[in-house]
């Protein structure tokens, strides 16, 4: 609990502290920190506690963000009725794509989620009306009420952080539930679970649609962050980023999403700036490729596993 | 809708569907013996067509060249497998995921380092250049014909080292039933570094096949892949002849799909209707196809456990 105070203090210090030393850069960094860490946490649902290797995340995160964009592009920008319909949406996706999906297992099961995601993605690329290939450009961010302006970035950060802060709360609540403790029995032994007696099936599907959901929140969040989606956000490589957040943070911990997109959000940030690497700063993804691959030869249980195995020795 | 345009459709699927195969077989072939999923094997598709491009000028001769870069590609995968891959085995789906993932990104800057970041060109090998004339009075690019022809011979080279050769039998036997396989004495490190190797020269023949009709460039081999994977799912991992049947069913339904779809659509729709409607339908029939085959034989066509 002290952890969580402390952790929630920082965070909310943050861009104060990036407005006073007038780096407001980093705000907006810190915001897409917050978004993926929330996308990140949602994947870890089904792919840590879940033990469903889910390979296309991204179009759960993809349609929530397309549904913010086309919505405001048709003049709807109230964040009361896009948000939601956002949520909704991924919702309604990942109830039909998990109804199928989850007939199969093992790799199977990665490849059809993998198949769904490309298709949104190229559904997406191939709608001219709403940008395909180009993106989408939205013409501005969505409006709260209240007096409050999202376009201000720092007024956007804590509204984001206040909903990570209540997803988190959310999720917490539900991994440590009856219903998180069935979902990890049957990520454990789905036969002895399913012989007890409970509806393995139901408690999946319903895993993974409140996955699919909160990825729709972060969605229409991300498409906020810079008014603008692009088709890319349902690619492929979108969904094992947020796989690669995930494992680097720690399967299956609670925290493991969202240390995971800070540490490899933080890591391309770094490594992209040509403070550290100059000319070669261009060619960055080749050390960030190499610090992945250390990690997983050198830390299976990645980085929040790592904490805790130093706090037990 | 004319004959000749069927035909000429036939035959780009085809072509598509062989090069499809040829990915596709290494990568089931390392999926089904070893439970590894490799996404590493697109990069050895890429690194095979760049390497392709720089010995092909650097030997003035494609004919050359072409044994030389799948030579150069099999050796850059034994490489690969015997450094970091075959560390893996034992892990996870999701950690061989994440590595060779990493892999991904180390290749594609490795590439941009060596090549830098323009699309390079490979020119197809002369007297291969022009169109020929088919029975029918169709005129079709003979270097497609040659691609075709290369894919096929593959596909029977292969049938024949996988089902008469000794190390065939051996990689059936890893196939169907690993454990099985060491129990009876298989050395499955070296076996898994020959196959490794064998999939690597395959991808380096695709990438320098498909070379002079596509641009040779980073993150070719991305969507390749996906496509593969596709592939060996429609067909049954570990099966080569799933494989087969898998790559030319997602060559030919991709490639006419793309062909006669937006003309259909043209006849039932309104012309922005079907302007938007026919690539994104075409675009995603093979996820479709492998969608429909996975709900009613979750194994794929040719299952390789019995």
């Amino acid at each position: 609990m002290k952890r969580n105070v402390i952790l929630l203090v920082v965070t909310a210090a943050f861009p104060l502290l990036m407005d006073l030393t007038n780096q407001q850069f980093y705000i907006g960094f810190g915001t897409r920190v917050l978004i993926y860490a929330m996308a990140a946490a949602s994947l870890n649902l089904v792919l840590g506690y879940g033990g469903m290797v889910s390979f296309g995340h991204a179009a759960f995160f993809g349609a929530g963000a397309y549904i913010v964009g086309i919505l405001a592009v048709e003049g709807l920008r109230s964040a009361w009725i896009t948000w939601p319909a956002a949520v909704a949406t991924a919702a309604a996706a990942a109830l039909v794509i998990g109804a199928l999906s989850l007939r199969t297992r093992g790799v199977y099961f990665i490849m059809i989620t993998l198949a769904f995601a490309q298709m949104m993605y190229y559904v997406f690329v191939s709608l001219k009306a709403y940008g395909g290939d180009d993106g989408l450009s939205m013409p501005g961010r969505s409006t709260l009420g209240f007096g409050l302006d999202l376009a201000h970035d720092l007024t956007w950060y804590y509204v984001v952080l206040a909903l990570l802060a209540a997803v988190l709360y959310l999720l917490h609540r539900l991994v440590h539930s009856r219903f998180g403790r069935v979902i990890e029995a049957i990520r454990e032994n789905e036969t002895r679970a399913a012989a007890i007696g409970y509806p393995v099936y139901g408690y999946k599907l319903l895993c993974f649609v409140i996955s699919g959901a909160i990825a729709g929140l972060a969605g229409a969040l991300i498409a906020n962050q810079a008014s603008y989606v692009s088709p890319g956000i349902l690619h492929w490589i979108q969904s094992g980023t947020l796989m690669i957040m995930v494992i680097l943070g720690g399967v299956g911990r609670f925290w493991g999403g969202p240390i995971g997109a800070a540490v490899l959000l933080a890591l391309e940030e770094t490594l992209s700036g040509s403070d550290l690497l100059g000319p070669y700063a261009l060619h960055w993804q080749l050390p960030v490729g190499a610090i992945l691959l250390a990690i997983v030869l050198f830390a299976p249980q990645g980085i929040a596993g790592l904490a805790a195995k130093k706090r037990h020795a | 809708m004319s004959g000749i345009l069927l035909l000429e459709q036939t035959l780009n699927g085809l072509q598509f569907g062989l090069m499809l195969f040829l990915l596709a077989a290494g990568l089931t072939l390392v999926f089904g013996i070893m439970d590894m999923i490799n996404l590493a094997h697109g990069s050895l598709y890429m690194i095979g067509a760049y390497l392709m491009a720089s010995l092909a000028q650097a030997t003035g001769s494609f004919w050359v060249a072409l044994p030389l870069a799948l030579l150069a590609t099999a050796l850059v995968g034994a490489a690969l497998e015997m450094s970091v891959l075959r560390r893996l085995y034992e892990r996870d789906h999701m950690t061989q995921v994440l590595a060779t993932f990493a892999i991904i990104l180390i290749a594609n800057e490795a590439v941009r380092l060596i090549w830098g970041s323009q699309p390079i060109m490979l020119n197809a090998p002369p007297g291969l250049t022009g169109p020929v004339e088919l029975p029918g009075g169709m005129q079709y690019a003979s270097y497609r014909l040659a691609i075709i022809a290369v894919g096929l011979a593959v596909a029977v080279l292969l049938y024949i080292l996988v089902t008469k050769t000794r190390v065939g039998m051996l990689v059936r036997a890893g196939a169907s039933n690993r454990e099985m396989a060491v129990a009876m004495g298989v050395d499955i490190r070296r076996l898994f570094t020959v196959v490794f190797s064998i999939g690597a020269a395959l991808c380096g023949l695709a990438g320098a096949m498909l070379g002079p009709i596509l641009a040779v460039q980073v993150g070719m081999g991305e969507n390749i892949l996906i496509l593969a994977f596709v592939v060996i799912v429609i067909g049954g991992i570990g099966s080569i002849r799933g494989a087969f049947v898998g790559s030319l069913l997602v060559g030919l339904v991709d490639t006419m799909g793309r062909a006669m779809l937006p003309i259909a659509f043209a006849k039932m729709f309104s012309p922005q209707v079907a302007s938007n409607l026919g690539p994104s339908i075409s675009s995603i029939l093979i996820y479709v196809l492998m969608a429909a085959v996975l709900v009613f034989r979750p194994q794929g066509l040719f299952p390789a456990r019995g």
